[in-house]
């Protein structure tokens, strides 16, 4: 919007103005004070939500459209004004008997009223409202193309048509919902956020929340967002190879630190699946940014075999406060008050139920046969895998006096295996280990190679394995960002 | 009427103004692309015929492959040689 079309500053007028609403106690409280002001001072009444508060009378304005009290910068009610040339000189927020009287040159207000109150949010800076108020009469600070759908065109099927959804519906950026969702982050709109694949287009912040606001996240969500978008934009994740291969694999996004609580996801009952907002939107954010920006499309530079459900958006937290653990974090050489999110390349996942285990030593052997199986029970160190312990699974462990470093090296033991049961033909299978493997002990994991996370619901002796894909200069590495405001 | 914001890199324009419609074709050059899929020769053959009677200039262009997009020097060659284009495509 050019700024010659927006709305002149409309001016307040001249005297003593109190901005006030009905929906607020200490405004309710001070409707007296506001009465004797007006009979001893001539104060006019701004009020922002009851046009006949604190009277019916012709010296209380409604500030209809907000856009007095946008215009002077209210934000609490009642504010108390000196007005000269339209222009608040001097002004006071809240009910302070002493800073109403020096204001306003008067003595005795409000006799038999307390002393001080603090005042109420002003309806101008409510976040209901902020982003609409903003566009309206400041104009806007964006760049994105503006892309108008007509009257006619409804705008779910118009978005669609356009080729900007991944399949499920997605919420219509609009510039209000957008400025909305960049007010979570102190991130200047116009910074370059990460060069994303496949076409590897410089993505701005700004880019980043439109395609925020279409997955459906929350503004608080955003900063995961970035930092994930950060972290599988390097070379190490190597998007593009994660975008680009057969393998029906995707970025897994595990949130950890404080960050997880803070912004609700769930580390709980069916902290994989469905129902919590943050866990659904902030990896399907992620997608979105890359169909879109990128230009990552299934069946353009995306050449999955089958794809999977994670290719929608595969992201959870950890449960921290339940495990007796380090945190996958803590494990990657992050510490516990820092929020951060680790990508890691997976398909989708698949449980081991294990409901007979009594000791630590056989859940982790069946594990490891588990284990052993993803990709291939016959491939060997070139895939990573994620391994999701439940919490019930987990108590196994607690019970024995396990920790992350012991289970680690007790599992590795126990998914080496021999080279010669493994070969390429042997037991009638043509895939196999080369004949260098002959008479070897061959580990399935590089040391590193088995992310370990405790998440899900207090009752089921189930674990959930997420295959992974290649790793190394060759494929993808998991990679580790912080999450920052 | 709802104003929304483009999620993409905006490397594609939003919308594309159509070409300003020839009256007639006569005294046009009209391009004609072979895309190298069998017997598309000809197809085009009598498209060229029916063309040359309406009074147009063809000429004939052929790229290497259906399989893969025509050569940038060749798009060039077409539209700076040729009035109008058929955008069609037949398998």
């Amino acid at each position: 919007m050019m700024s010659s079309d927006l709305p002149p500053v409309p001016p307040l007028p001249d005297g003593l103005v109190a901005v006030v609403k009905r929906d607020c106690p200490t405004c309710e409280l001070v409707a007296p004070v506001l009465s004797d002001l007006h009979e001893r001072a001539d104060l006019t009444v701004i009020t922002q939500d009851d046009p006949h508060f604190p009277a019916e009378a012709d010296w209380v304005h409604h500030d209809t459209d907000l856009a007095l009290s946008w215009h002077h910068d209210i934000e609490t009610v009642p504010t108390l004004l000196q007005v000269s040339g339209g222009v608040g000189e001097q002004r006071t927020v809240g009910w302070s008997r002493s800073e109403w009287e020096q204001l306003s040159g008067l003595d005795g207000l409000g006799r038999g009223l307390p002393d001080w109150r603090p005042g109420c949010g002003s309806l101008s800076v409510d976040p209901a409202h902020a982003g609409e108020l903003a566009v309206r009469f400041s104009g806007s600070s964006l760049q994105s193309r503006r892309v108008e759908l007509a009257s006619l065109e409804d705008e779910w099927e118009a978005m669609w048509d356009r080729g900007w959804s991944d399949g499920l519906p997605v919420v219509p950026p609009t510039e209000a919902r957008v400025l909305r969702m960049l007010e979570s982050t102190t991130r200047d709109p116009s910074e370059v956020a990460a060069v994303v694949p496949p076409s590897l287009v410089e993505c701005t912040v700004e880019k980043v929340a439109v395609n925020a606001v279409m997955a459906g996240c929350a503004p608080e969500h955003l900063p995961v967002v970035i930092a994930a978008l950060e972290a599988v934009c390097t070379d190490e994740f190597n998007m593009h190879g994660v975008l680009a291969t057969t393998m029906s694999v995707g970025p897994v996004l595990v949130v950890n630190g404080p960050v997880a609580e803070r912004i609700g996801m769930n580390s709980g009952i069916n902290s994989l699946g469905q129902g919590n907002r943050a866990n659904s939107t902030i990896g399907r954010a992620l997608q979105l940014v890359v169909r879109n920006v990128g230009g990552g499309h299934p069946g353009g530079v995306d050449r999955a075999t089958f794809g999977s459900p994670a290719k929608v958006g595969f992201c959870f937290a950890e449960d921290e406060a339940g495990s007796p653990w380090t945190s996958l974090a803590e494990s990657r050489g992050w510490r516990a008050d820092q929020s951060t999110v680790t990508v890691f390349t997976g398909e989708s996942p698949r449980i081991l139920a294990d409901e007979r285990s009594r000791t630590p030593e056989s859940l982790t052997k069946h594990l490891a046969q588990a284990l052993q199986a993803t990709v291939s029970p016959r491939m060997m160190l070139g895939m990573d895998a994620m391994l999701v312990l439940s919490p019930e699974h987990m108590a196994r462990y607690a019970d024995a006096g396990w920790s992350r470093d012991r289970f680690t090296e007790e599992l590795s033991a126990e998914l080496t295996f021999d080279g010669d049961d493994l070969l390429a033909g042997a037991g009638g299978i043509a895939a196999g280990l080369p004949p260098t493997a002959a008479g070897q002990r061959i580990p399935k994991f590089r040391p590193g190679g088995l992310l370990v996370v405790h998440s899900g619901g207090p009752a089921g002796l189930f674990s959930a394995i997420i295959g992974g894909w290649a790793n190394g200069p060759r494929g993808s590495d998991p990679v580790t960002r912080e999450i920052t405001p | 009427m709802t104003t929304v914001l483009d999620p993409t890199s905006e490397q594609a324009p939003a919308a594309r103004e159509l070409a300003t419609r020839p009256e007639s074709l006569a005294g046009l050059t009209v391009g004609l692309l072979d895309i190298s899929k069998p017997r598309g020769n000809v197809f085009l053959d009598r498209v060229s015929e029916r063309l040359s009677g309406l009074g147009a200039t063809v000429n004939r262009y052929t790229k290497p492959t259906f399989t893969k997009p025509a050569p940038i020097d060749l798009r060039h060659e077409i539209a700076t040689t040729c009035d109008a284009v058929i955008e069609a495509l037949a398998d």
